[in-house]
Formats: structure tokens, sequence, C-alpha cells
């Protein structure tokens, strides 16, 4: 899935070069905010992966609300400073306050941030996906284990033999235990 | 003997006015401090730079701290409010379009009575109203959700929003029609009437009497890794306190606050909020606010633990905290503890208890205290609120 970056800057030139220089760092769905008015509706509107903003803008504050409103890990904000307060933004940024700094606006500089940026978006990204794949094996497990139940009462045998027929009949049919407690636990209901 | 040099943040507000009166009148020079005042333009902004260490101190919403102790915010090394700086200074302003609808239903904008003004607000809304306020975490969010509650407006329909806006920028937001009423520090809410966007409606005082707005807010580590250098900061801020109440050098104030330096704006809308003298319309109606600001008296310094339990009781209930939890921990990052430590040798009459009942008072009240000298003012909520912190203060 193509990327999508936004950038808030009201000064022209200055996101133009942003522009080009994410351009030549990498194929991504660019979309600049020069005007501070209507800024919450439009980023929830164009709901970006990453928002670059500059460290000391204003508007901050209201993407702060933003992230504290949805969940603030799932949309990385990227910092980026060229001004004379660096030194002291700098600090700042090192420390892991704000993710990241752009110097200037050279495109050698842009990539590893961007870099970064994505990295950290993936990461959360795969931690969600990993979040689900387990609550996905918790329901899982619930429908085999009442499979199982089903099975020793229907015909008699223990647990370990009634799992046993369950990844058999899995196996000969060339699908996941978990479909065939699904099914088995289907029927049963549509029986009693 | 050369100053030490402290870098402070702040946001440009009639309320850091106790930072910029410490540095330019000599308070910081006497306790042998140099303060390095740095303009930020946002509270995220401060939140970074303090958490980070690239400043030793910051001028913040009293609520900040509050919600970083929570966990509300990005992890950063833990903060303590050491003192309050300034009570009060808020107000709230309608848009010219619902002020007139007010007025036709017979509205007097009487810049008094909350529970008439949130009536009428409701009847001209309808019920629907979207609101900014400086940050998330802010007095002014406190007040707002209270006061619109209370008034009767249906705050968990969705029918009210409550947006953050940057101070500068909140006139032209209620110009250009994204808000349609904000509440913020002076001189920003006087802003409104000066640009033509919209009129004055209450001082914040008039919703919650007793509303502590902005704190002295450092790094825990770094307050108590240089006793002596913190406590001297408070003594500095202490006294310029003392003298920002004197009223005959509130005038002086706005001029030295209005400095290209610092605010960079016309003396005459920053004196407003400072002296108490509004214009609450394009038509000229002035209106008078006594007290409406206040950096010293009535124990205004004084960082009561049960405000942090105030605030902190809201946030974990909008953010699904525990809120016996989240009150018990908000207190713990109220220094009462050094705000008595540092503050007796400047002179500060001190409170007997760390924490009391908040909106009790509807007039002046003595306190038992170390001097006996201590009278707090009218903390009382406009529609009776009291609010008692669920435990001992120590």
């Amino acid at each position: 899935m193509q990327l999508s970056i936004l950038i808030v800057e009201r000064d022209k030139d200055r996101a133009l070069r942003m522009v080009d220089a994410l351009r030549e760092a990498g194929d991504y769905q660019i979309e600049v905010i020069a005007e501070e008015n209507g800024l919450r509706r439009r980023i929830a509107a164009i709901a970006p992966d990453i928002v670059l903003i500059d460290i000391a803008d204003p508007s901050r504050d209201v993407l702060e609300e933003l992230a504290l409103a949805s969940s603030p890990l799932e949309r990385p904000v990227a910092m980026f400073v060229d001004r004379s307060d660096e030194p002291l933004t700098r600090a700042a940024i090192e420390a892991g306050v704000s993710a990241y700094v752009v110097d200037g606006l050279r495109p050698d500089r842009i990539k590893p941030v961007l870099d970064a940026a994505i990295a950290r978006f993936n990461l959360f990204q795969r931690m969600r996906a990993e979040l689900e794949a387990t609550k996905t094996a918790l329901e899982e497990r619930k429908v085999i284990d009442r499979a199982k139940a089903i099975l020793m009462k229907a015909r008699g045998i223990d647990e370990e033999a009634a799992y046993a027929l369950l990844r058999k009949t899995a196996m000969d049919q060339k699908r996941r235990v978990a479909d065939i407690a699904q099914q088995l636990v289907m029927a049963a209901g549509l029986l009693t | 003997m050369t100053a030490e040099r402290l870098s402070i943040g702040y946001v440009p507000l009639t309320d850091a006015a106790a930072f910029i009166v410490a540095q330019e009148l000599g308070f910081a020079a006497e306790e042998g401090l140099d303060l390095n005042l740095i303009r930020l333009s946002s509270w995220a902004q401060s939140r970074d730079l303090l958490g980070a260490g690239s400043i030793e101190a910051a001028h913040q919403l009293v609520p900040m701290p509050i919600a970083q102790t929570l966990g509300l915010g990005p992890p950063l090394p833990q903060v303590d409010l050491l003192m309050i700086v300034a009570h009060g200074g808020q107000a709230v302003a309608v848009s010219n379009d619902l002020a007139r609808r007010m007025r036709a239903d017979g509205f007097g904008f009487d810049f008094v009575h909350a529970g008439a003004a949130g009536a009428a607000l409701r009847a001209a809304s309808g019920g629907r109203l979207r609101v900014g306020v400086p940050f998330p975490f802010s007095t002014q969010a406190e007040v707002v959700w209270h006061w619109l509650a209370a008034s009767g407006f249906d705050i968990r329909s969705g029918a009210v929003e409550v947006h953050t806006v940057p101070p500068p920028r909140m006139a032209q937001t209620l110009a250009a029609g994204e808000v349609d009423a904000y509440c913020v520090g002076e001189p920003w809410a006087s802003m409104a009437v000066e640009t033509g966007a919209g009129a004055l409606l209450l001082p914040a005082r008039a919703i919650w009497a007793g509303a502590p707005e902005k704190g002295l807010v450092m790094r825990r580590d770094i307050a108590e890794a240089d006793p002596d250098r913190t406590g001297r900061l408070m003594r500095a801020l202490w006294r310029a306190g003392r003298w920002l109440d004197q009223p005959d050098n509130r005038g002086t104030a706005a001029e030295l606050i209005c400095r290209p330096d610092y605010l960079n704006l016309q003396p005459e809308v920053a004196e407003r909020g400072l002296q108490g003298r509004f214009l609450i319309s394009g038509q000229g109606e002035a209106r008078q606010v006594p007290e409406f600001i206040s950096f010293h008296e009535g124990a205004a310094t004084f960082p009561w633990k049960s405000v942090a339990a105030l605030f902190a009781e809201r946030m974990a209930l909008q953010h699904g905290l525990d809120p016996q939890a989240a009150m018990r921990r908000a207190m713990t990052c109220f220094r009462t503890d050094l705000y008595r430590q540092h503050l007796r040798a400047a002179g500060a009459d001190l409170p007997g208890a760390s924490a009391k009942i908040e909106g009790a008072l509807r007039a002046p009240n003595p306190v038992a205290s170390e001097k006996g000298e201590m009278i707090l003012r009218p903390d009382a909520f406009f529609d009776g609120r009291v609010f008692e912190p669920p435990f001992a203060d120590s």
C-alpha cells in the first residue's frame, strides 16, 4: 500500500522543497496543508499515515488532540527543524520525545527520517496485527474446546481421543482443526 | 557574583507575567538568577522541551503535569508543579452570530452570572456548540465542560465539541466559523472583541471563582538535584507575583509583558485583563471584573493538592482510568512540601493543610496558617458544586 504523508507547513517554498525531497526519496502519496484554518477537519479527512510538521508550529497542539482521540501510536508524527531554535529542539528530539528531525531539507536527510517513521509505523501495525492474531487464536481455542466436549459426550471418548479425531478429520479434509471444530459446533447446535 | 542562567519556556499570555516581571524588575537577579525566557508556540513543545531537559523550567497549564503523571501523553520523565503562578485570567467569547441571537432573546451580557449566560447560550445555540480551548489538558477545558454540563447541554451526545486551538489563533478561528465560542487566557479572549470576531460572554471566574491557571513546572530530578537553585527560582517568582498584585503596578506590568521580546502586542489590550476592565463588544460596552487575575493574594500561589485531584478526576473519567487511583497519583505531583520548604524563608504564610474542599467559599475566608494571616478568596462554582478531595492531604 502506498504510504500517505501529510505536510503541515505555511511557507509555500518550504513545503514545495519538502515535497520535492519526498518525491526523490520514494513513491508516496503527499498532501500539503498550508492553511491553518480547518486543520483538524482536514487531517481527519485525509487520515494520513505520517504527519510532517515543524516542531515549533503552533498547530502541534491541534495534532495533540487528534492523537489523544485516536490511538496516539497509530499515526506517527515526524518533526522537522531547520530554524534558529535548532540546538534547543534537537535535544528534545534526540531524547526520543517527538520522533525525528530533518536537518534543513536535504533529500539525503529526509530519507532516513522517513525510514525511521515508517519503521515505527510498521512496528505498530505489526503489533496490532499480532494482537489481532492472539485474539483470533483465543477464539479458536475456545471453539476447539467446545468441539472436543461435544465429541467426548457423543462418543464417550476422552479429551485426547477427541482432539486426535478432530485433527485426523482436519488432515483428511485438508482443513484447519479450528474450521472442523467450528463446523462441528455449528452442526451440534442445529441438532439440539 | 555572576548570575546563574536558567532557561525557562513560556507561552505568550498575560499569565506569564510573573516570569517576565521576575526577570525585568530584578527579582531573579536578587536571587542570583538570570532567566533566559524562551517564547514557545505550543504546549506540546513546552512539554517536550522540559521532558528532554532543554529547558530547566516551564510556565504550563496547571493540568499539564497532572496529565503527564497519569501517563496521558508521551513517556517523559516525571514532572512536578512547584507553585501556581497565575490564578484566573481566562474569559469566554462567543461568535457575533450567537451574540446577536442571545441579545434578540433579551440576554443582557452582564458578565457576571454564568447560569443565566449558560441558559441563554443553550437557547441561542439549540444545544449544539463547538468550543475552542488551548489544550486538551487545560483549566479552560475543565471550566467549559463543567459549565456546559451544569447549564443543561447534553455533553455526552456529541452535540458539544471541545477543540484545541492555539491561543493566538482563537479569534481568527471564531471569525472563520470553525468554533462558535472559545475559552482562553487573556489577552486572547479580548482579541475577539478587538478584531471584531465576537463578543465576550463571561470571565471564567464567574463559572469557577477558584480556577488556577498556570504553574511553575519542573522535572522532578532537576528540581531536586539543586534544591538551592529551585528555591531561588520559586522565591523570585513569588516576589514578582506579590509585586503584580499591587493594583498600582498593573499598568506597568502591561507595558512590560507587551514588549516586542515578550507578547509583542499593544499594551492597551493586555491592560484590560490586568486591570479587570473589559470591553465586551464592538459597541464599546464596558464591564468591570474585580480580581479577574491574581498572582499572589489569597494564597494564590499555593499548589493545593485538592486542585490536582479535581482535575485528575475528569481526566480519568474521559480517558478510561480508575478515578481513585488517578486522583491519588495526581496529588503527588503538586509539591506542597517544596513550597513550604522554599517559600517560608521568603515570608510566605503557609496553610495548616495541603488540601481543601474546592468550591466551598462564596466570600473571603480566613484559614489556619503559620502566621495566621491567610485569607482565602472565594472559590465557588456557579452551580454550587463542591469537590472534596478523597484522601488525607499528606
